[in-house]
């Protein structure tokens, strides 16, 4: 019993950022109408933006202190972080802080990545096939892991979560097993409960203001909505853009977890899009529920004990529910008829 | 035989093509491709895009998992020259049977949807394998290492006819032709023309008229009588055996395989050396293929020296610059600059490369011909 | 025998009877239109004939065969062309070719491998897709792209597509909806030249002019239930039709 809340609570942090790049990919679907594959080169520029802002903090002063000597000699370098040296313990703080504060970065970054992305390039295959909307973000996602990896290289970069968050969460005793059976990283459940806000955040945003009634009804007739005479091309830019942030989230919040590197979105993106297919093509809730399940199951998948029995199931648990999925509900979990079938 | 008779501009893209194949040794030499190592690879990519561009070009289904296939194939020869004979035939046999087999496992699943669905599943395919040959398949693939001849490898029949290869790993070959060098490219090139010379038998076959009407109006499709699955499917099993068979044949010119093959970013590739050269025309597939090996071979090449060579005529700071921008898109950065290139093609020119030679000749023509015309030949396009 | 039985068919969406008991018998070499206003549920009837719907009960029966569950292509091959509402043609494709490919179709099944041939040195299939283009006017275009055609010509060549199957009935939903006068004619012409040499057809139709000179029987569906059947001079002066057409909530 225990285990298995362990291998549950394992896998929601995953399943929490498969279901917030899958939501992003939805919702870009059901509005836009466009299949983006470079969602998952979003995600990994949220990651970066949190690289970028640790080493913007850790920009260091070299001092000489002609008091002290090295081994050999010379006077030695004193390295002190600029942050410390104007703010002072402060400094220290917000060093230690730096990814979880990295978001007020990534929010106004990757909303400007955002729809830059849209109104540079993806309005203008929104009436081309789908084919093509693969291919030129496709395209769009090498681009952008390329450039990351000129500027940060090709080796992950770990990002340590704050020291208060590093700890571990005993859950054993509090739920009446063995102390310490049920332990469990502060950081990932953090991320867990993160990721619930944002999904919350977004549904709520979807569901309660004028302007996600438009995006929904978008959603579900596109054509109807534009003859409404409802300015349809700015709201696409904001949606993209809101979609473009909720990734970046995701990817920055990531950071402790997986240590960030250039071809990290590629990995995410495909299980995103099974999570996807699995939800049900157009499904908000479908690509939540789906991005949940999945995470956990993958983190079941990789106990040693099933291990055992199916070697290498951990790697291939994720296809292997999709094919299930789409052999007898081939609109996936909750998906409608008609959306984005030809 | 006389209903079986090509016609005539499909025979002289034949010759032409036979002939630019088997003299590209002296054609490429001008521009510094006309050594077997990069020729080989040439053909070895024609090939694979030829296959990719049956199921794309004239289908429709745009597949992101082709790269698997490609890796099945070099696995399969691999093993075979293991387990059989350094010969490349019985190789390149099972580098295609079982490049068709699991295109066909791949594809049955797959093709239950269409469109994007369809992309994805085949994408998530190609990643999945990937995993599994890096994972649990170790044992037959050697995972990260890649996997290699080694001298204790049974080789079954080569013992039976009693070859032994003494001390040294022995290169593939072909009866005693040794597959290095130009023998190498020509084992190479024979096959590239037979694959050619196949693609255009199905280009022009009923067969090849129902994929294309396929791709053109699935519903017209059934309601004409046609059973859409096993087209799409026998069309993604021809295309998979062709993968198969370019990735024996990298493993006969290299006795290696590795996992990194079958990564999508060479599912990517295959993509791009397609709608690079025109998807659905006969020639664009090699053409493209061509393109990106040989681009890539210069791009990869750079570096900071050549380029501030390059740029010597420029002023110092113009040059420092210029070399720092285009450094990112060489030596390692050859990623970045095939990423690029798949945004501007798709962008401006879907049709490929082709189909911008067709646009020139057209706006030429009409230059002359004072606007007249609108270059439109009344018969149906057979450069298709 | 009728060549088509349709049999007590039924079909609900949700709370709405979109066909109730539904009867139909169409004999082999007549046209028998069925007619009615918007929303009768001429659509969903057609599309019982074809499998893209199951009717909850009833049967369609076509040359002894049940039609029911059976997917597009399999109907096809029984012997059933259809012809749509907005004409179904292969756009980047030439016209010779889009006549061709159901030619194979009726040759080599649902499904064949032959991929050696020359489509070009099929003489047999090549003279069948002329002659079925002479036939509806469009011979002189054999090589233009069929996307390029007007509106009238798509349709004639994609009666074309089906004649060249020689099949045993031909179903057309609306074929001169959203037409040109000219274009509608003309279409009306073609279609009384092909049923003049025998052919089973059924039209579904919203104009009753349209059917008037060509068919043989008329059957008008109003509310998903067919209120008369009967000889197409005698469907003009039939009070409950002009109620279904004029009167009520059809307006």
């Amino acid at each position: 019993m225990d285990a298995i809340l362990l291998q549950i609570l394992n896998g929601l942090d995953k399943g929490g950022a498969y279901a917030l790049i899958a939501l992003g990919l939805t919702i870009i679907f059901g509005t836009l109408g466009v299949v983006n594959f470079a969602h998952g080169a979003l995600f990994m520029l949220g990651a970066f933006c949190a690289v970028a802002f640790k080493a913007l903090l850790t920009m260091q002063k070299i001092s000489i202190d002609p008091t002290q000597m090295t081994a050999w000699g010379t006077p030695m370098e004193i390295r002190v972080p600029y942050v410390e040296a104007w703010f002072g313990d402060f400094g220290a703080t917000l060093l230690d802080y730096s990814v979880p504060l990295s978001i007020l970065i990534a929010i106004p970054v990757m909303l400007l990545l955002g729809i830059v992305m849209e109104r540079g390039l993806i309005r203008f295959f929104y009436r081309r096939p789908h084919a093509d909307q693969i291919l030129v973000t496709f395209g769009l996602a090498i681009v952008l892991q390329e450039i990351i990896r000129s500027f940060f290289g090709a080796n992950p970069i770990p990002l340590p979560a704050p020291e208060a968050a590093m700890g571990m969460i005993d859950f054993g005793a509090a739920l009446g097993f063995d102390a310490g059976s049920v332990v469990y990283p502060a950081w990932r459940l953090l991320y867990f409960l993160f990721s619930l806000a944002i999904v919350g955040a977004v549904l709520a945003f979807l569901q309660f203001t004028s302007f996600g009634m438009v995006v929904r009804a978008g959603m579900a007739d596109r054509e109807t909505v534009g003859l409404l005479g409802i300015d349809i091309d700015r709201r696409f830019t904001i949606v993209f853009g809101l979609a473009a942030v909720v990734a970046g989230l995701a990817g920055v919040m990531y950071t402790p977890i997986l240590s960030p590197d250039y071809h990290m979105g590629m990995d995410f993106l495909v299980l995103s899009f099974v999570v996807v297919v699995v939800g049900g093509m157009g499904s908000l809730s479908g690509a939540v529920v789906a991005g949940f399940t999945l995470g956990i199951l993958q983190s079941f998948a990789s106990m040693n004990e099933v291990k055992a029995i199916f070697p290498g199931i951990d790697q291939i648990i994720i296809y292997l529910i999709a094919v299930g999925i789409l052999l007898v509900r081939p609109r996936g979990l909750m998906g409608r008829k008609g959306v984005m079938e030809h | 035989m006389g209903n079986q008779a090509m016609n005539k501009s499909d025979l002289i893209l034949l010759g032409a093509f036979v002939l630019v194949v088997l003299f590209a040794p002296q054609l490429f030499a001008p521009i510094g491709a006309g050594y077997p190592d990069l020729l080989q690879k040439f053909a070895i990519y024609g090939i694979f895009a030829l296959g990719f561009n049956i199921l794309f070009g004239l289908t429709g289904y745009l597949s992101f998992g082709h790269a698997a296939f490609l890796g099945v194939g070099s696995y399969s020869a691999v093993w075979c020259f293991k387990l059989l004979s350094m010969n490349p035939l019985p190789a390149l046999v099972f580098a295609i049977l079982f490049g068709g087999l699991f295109a066909a496992a791949i594809g049955f699943i797959s093709l239950r949807r269409t469109g994007i669905y369809f992309s994805i599943l085949t994408l998530a395919f190609a990643q999945m394998s990937y995993n599994l040959a890096y994972s649990v398949l170790t044992p037959i693939t050697n995972g990260e290492t890649g996997l290699q001849l080694a001298q204790s490898d049974p080789r079954l029949i080569d013992m039976m006819f009693g070859r032994d290869y003494g001390a040294v790993l022995p290169p593939s070959d072909l009866f005693g032709i040794e597959m290095t060098g130009y023998s190498g490219y020509y084992f190479c090139a024979v096959l590239l023309i037979v694959c050619f010379f196949l693609s255009l038998r199905i280009f022009r076959s009923p067969f090849g008229l129902m994929l294309r009407g396929l791709k053109s109006n699935q519903n017209r499709m059934a309601y004409t009588g046609l059973n859409i699955r096993p087209y799409a499917l026998s069309a993604f099993i021809i295309s998979g055996m062709y993968a198969g068979l370019a990735g024996g044949l990298l493993a006969i010119t290299d006795p290696l395989a590795g996992a990194e093959r079958m990564q999508w970013t060479a599912s990517g590739e295959v993509v791009l050396m397609t709608i690079l050269g025109g998807a659905g025309t006969l020639l664009g597939p090699v053409i493209g293929a061509t393109f990106i090996k040989y681009f890539e071979n210069i791009f990869s090449a750079f570096n900071d020296g050549i380029l501030n060579q390059v740029f010597d005529f420029l002023p110092d700071t113009a040059r420092e610059i210029m070399v720092s921008i285009s450094s990112l898109f060489v030596g390692e950065g050859w990623n970045l600059t095939l990423g690029a290139l798949f945004m501007l093609i798709v962008i401006f020119l879907p049709g490929g490369l082709i189909e911008g030679v067709k646009r020139i000749r057209t706006s030429v023509g009409k230059l002359f011909r004072g606007g007249g015309g609108d270059g439109k030949s009344p018969k149906s396009a057979p450069a298709e | 025998m009728s060549l088509l039985s349709v049999k007590d068919v039924n079909k609900r969406f949700g709370g709405l009877q979109a066909l109730d008991k539904v009867n139909l018998e169409v004999e082999a070499g007549t046209v028998h239109a069925i007619i009615g206003p918007n929303g009768a549920g001429k659509s969903t009837l057609l599309n019982c004939f074809i499998g893209r719907l199951d009717p909850d009960t009833g049967s369609v029966t076509f040359d002894g065969k049940s039609l029911l569950g059976l997917p597009p292509h399999e109907i096809n091959q029984a012997g059933v062309s259809r012809v749509f509402q907005t004409p179904e043609i292969f756009a980047d494709l030439t016209l010779l070719r889009n006549v061709m490919l159901p030619a194979f179709a009726k040759r080599d099944g649902s499904f064949s491998l032959n991929a050696w041939p020359l489509v070009d040195r099929q003489a047999d299939i090549r003279d069948a897709a002329m002659h079925q283009l002479e036939d509806v006017g469009l011979a002189e275009k054999a090589e233009h792209i069929a996307g390029q055609l007007s509106r009238g010509d798509k349709r004639r060549l994609e009666l074309a597509m089906c004649l060249v199957q020689q099949p045993k009935l031909l179903l057309l939903d609306e074929p001169t909806a959203g037409m040109a006068r000219a274009d509608t004619n003309n279409t009306i012409d073609l279609m009384k030249k092909i049923a003049d040499r025998g052919m089973t057809m059924v039209v579904i139709e919203h104009d009753m002019h349209v059917v008037f000179s060509l068919a043989n029987k008329i059957s008008v569906l109003a509310q998903g239930t067919v209120i008369v059947e009967d000889l197409p001079e005698n469907i003009k002066g039939n009070p409950r039709v002009q109620e279904a057409y004029l009167g009520g909530a059809h307006l």
